[in-house]
């Protein structure tokens, strides 16, 4: 273990992912409780459409894809106010959008396709330190931006109407959530990629909330599972040679299936009791 | 003193008028029940006098400043109808519910934070399961830790709307005296939206009665010798009776 961390690529990766998968546990929380969780989904397709279009460009792809993002989770939260739309109606809107256009542009500049591919499978140990700063800079400013207004989302998430009443302005609030969401699917398709970066974002939290019975465990819970998730994922990735980011993903998906398993044990042990 | 007016108010959803030329001031210390048949616009009153919708026209005053004005939200708890409609299986413990409003304001943080919340959980008996996550509380708790959330910025007035559906008779009875209390010993001000008529004539003071327009606003004892009052029994008008 000591020799492996002694590899520098094996370091940023390690802390470029930690940073990132944190910012995803947390974030996941809010979502999944908001019935939002599609939105990760979404958000992924159509930071494809930005990657293309840096690349296409010859613009740092990470920077488009910063830029669409943000810029499309807004125009989907607009889109559901102020069209009315159903449930995840904006967000199949808009994820389909963001890949039609990302495989137009694909198939216009045929160069790029093998560089796209880092993008949409991940790339993690392939990460270079100025993405490294930039990660761990963009992550920790996500989880700043989140710990400041803790209270007022977690408030908003469990009754959104009293916090309204209480003065929380919950519009700006969900504009903060969305961005925010947006700046991590873009820094998470580094770790796990366009096609399973939403599972980073959804699958930790959903885990942490199997076991919790306050916010601050769900949280706590979901981010343990998270970096546990990258840790071994890197690891499985160098001894077994296989893909970082799926392995990143199976873990996660491990600790959900036991923590599933142990509360449906636990809650047929209570019902036994009775 | 004017804790909450409402000049010439008129609102609509979608142009079908909910509510028509409303003016009503509700004072310090009153205990007002805002009864009135379904659809008659007492949730969409409530919910107009706390900026939660905006008046088509009219203007609302709270504490003597117009909604754009004021501020201090903290002065005013609000319990919304179906408050108990939770998410089963959200992960919030009793006094995390209670934290995120005194948080959410600003108001205090660290220590001073965890004693109120725990002074204004033992203010509604829920002291002891202050850690129990909210969704396993029963339906009467839960209405209680509301109530905790909706005190714990020590509001001047506190807004309930139809509090005690699906709540158990004994509960109900525990839960109104509660409200005597903190309206009677507290000076706390008390707005309530009941269909019960029980309630109206046991705790209230005052009583608001609407049908889209304030066919009655005065005191308990005018309102039980009126004609409105006579109206709304003969014709029932989805009111209820408990004993409590």
């Amino acid at each position: 273990m000591e020799a492996l961390l002694s590899y520098g690529f094996l370091q940023r990766a390690f802390v470029a992912g930690v940073f990132i998968a944190v910012a995803c546990a947390v974030l996941g929380i809010f979502l999944i409780l908001r019935k939002d969780a599609m939105i990760g989904h979404g958000l992924s397709h159509i930071a494809f459409a930005g990657v293309a279009l840096g690349l296409f460009l010859n613009v740092l792809p990470l920077a488009a894809a910063l830029a669409v993002a943000a810029a499309a989770a807004v125009a989907v939260m607009k889109l559901k106010d102020r069209a009315g739309l159903h449930g995840d109606t904006a967000i199949g809107i808009f994820s389909s959008l963001g890949l039609a256009v990302g495989v137009l542009l694909a198939s216009m500049a045929r160069s790029f396709n093998v560089e796209l591919m880092s993008y949409l499978f991940g790339d993690i140990l392939a990460i270079e330190p100025i993405e490294v700063g930039l990660a761990v800079a963009l992550a920790a400013a996500v989880l700043l931006a989140v710990g400041l207004n803790y209270a007022k989302l977690q408030f908003m998430t469990f009754d959104r109407e009293s916090a309204k009443a209480a003065g929380v302005r919950v519009g700006r609030l969900d504009t903060l959530l969305m961005v925010l969401t947006a700046v991590t699917i873009v820094l998470g398709m580094k770790v796990a990629g366009i096609l399973l970066v939403a599972g980073l974002v959804v699958i930790p939290a959903a885990a942490g909330l199997q076991v919790a019975t306050s916010f601050r465990m769900a949280v706590r819970a979901s981010t343990a599972v998270a970096v546990l998730s990258v840790a071994g994922g890197l690891a499985l990735s160098l001894v077994l040679n296989i893909p970082a980011s799926a392995a990143i993903i199976l873990i996660c998906f491990s600790a959900f299936a036991v923590l599933a398993l142990a509360k449906g044990a636990k809650r047929g042990f209570l019902s036994g009791q009775k | 003193m004017e804790l909450i007016t409402l000049r010439d108010v008129t609102f609509g959803y979608d142009g079908a008028p909910a509510l028509l030329d409303i003016n009503l001031t509700i004072h310090e210390r009153d205990f007002l029940a805002i009864i009135g048949p379904n659809g008659s616009g007492k949730t969409t009153l409530v919910k107009v006098a706390l900026g939660l919708l905006k008046p088509t026209s009219g203007t609302v005053e709270l504490f003597g400043r117009s909604l754009g004005q004021f501020g201090d939200w903290g002065k005013i708890g609000y319990i919304p109808q179906k408050a108990t409609h939770i998410d089963p299986f959200f992960p919030a413990s009793a006094e995390e519910v209670v934290a995120m409003a005194l948080r959410s304001a600003g108001l205090v943080s660290g220590r001073e934070a965890r004693e109120r919340v725990l002074r204004a959980l033992g203010e509604v008996g829920m002291a002891e399961v202050r850690k129990w996550p909210i969704g396993r509380l029963s339906g009467g708790q839960q209405q209680r830790v509301f109530i905790a959330r909706a005190l714990v910025t020590s509001p001047r007035v506190l807004v309930l709307d139809e509090p005690t559906t699906g709540v158990d008779a004994v509960t109900q009875t525990a839960f109104y005296d509660l409200l005597d209390r903190l309206n009677k010993r507290e000076g706390l001000t008390i707005v309530l939206i009941t269909h019960d008529i029980g309630i109206v004539n046991k705790h209230v003071t005052r009583v608001a009665c609407l049908n889209q327009r304030l066919v009655y606003h005065g005191s308990h004892e005018e309102f039980c010798r009126s004609a409105v009052f006579r109206d709304m029994v003969i014709r029932g008008d989805h009111l209820v009776s408990h004993e409590h």
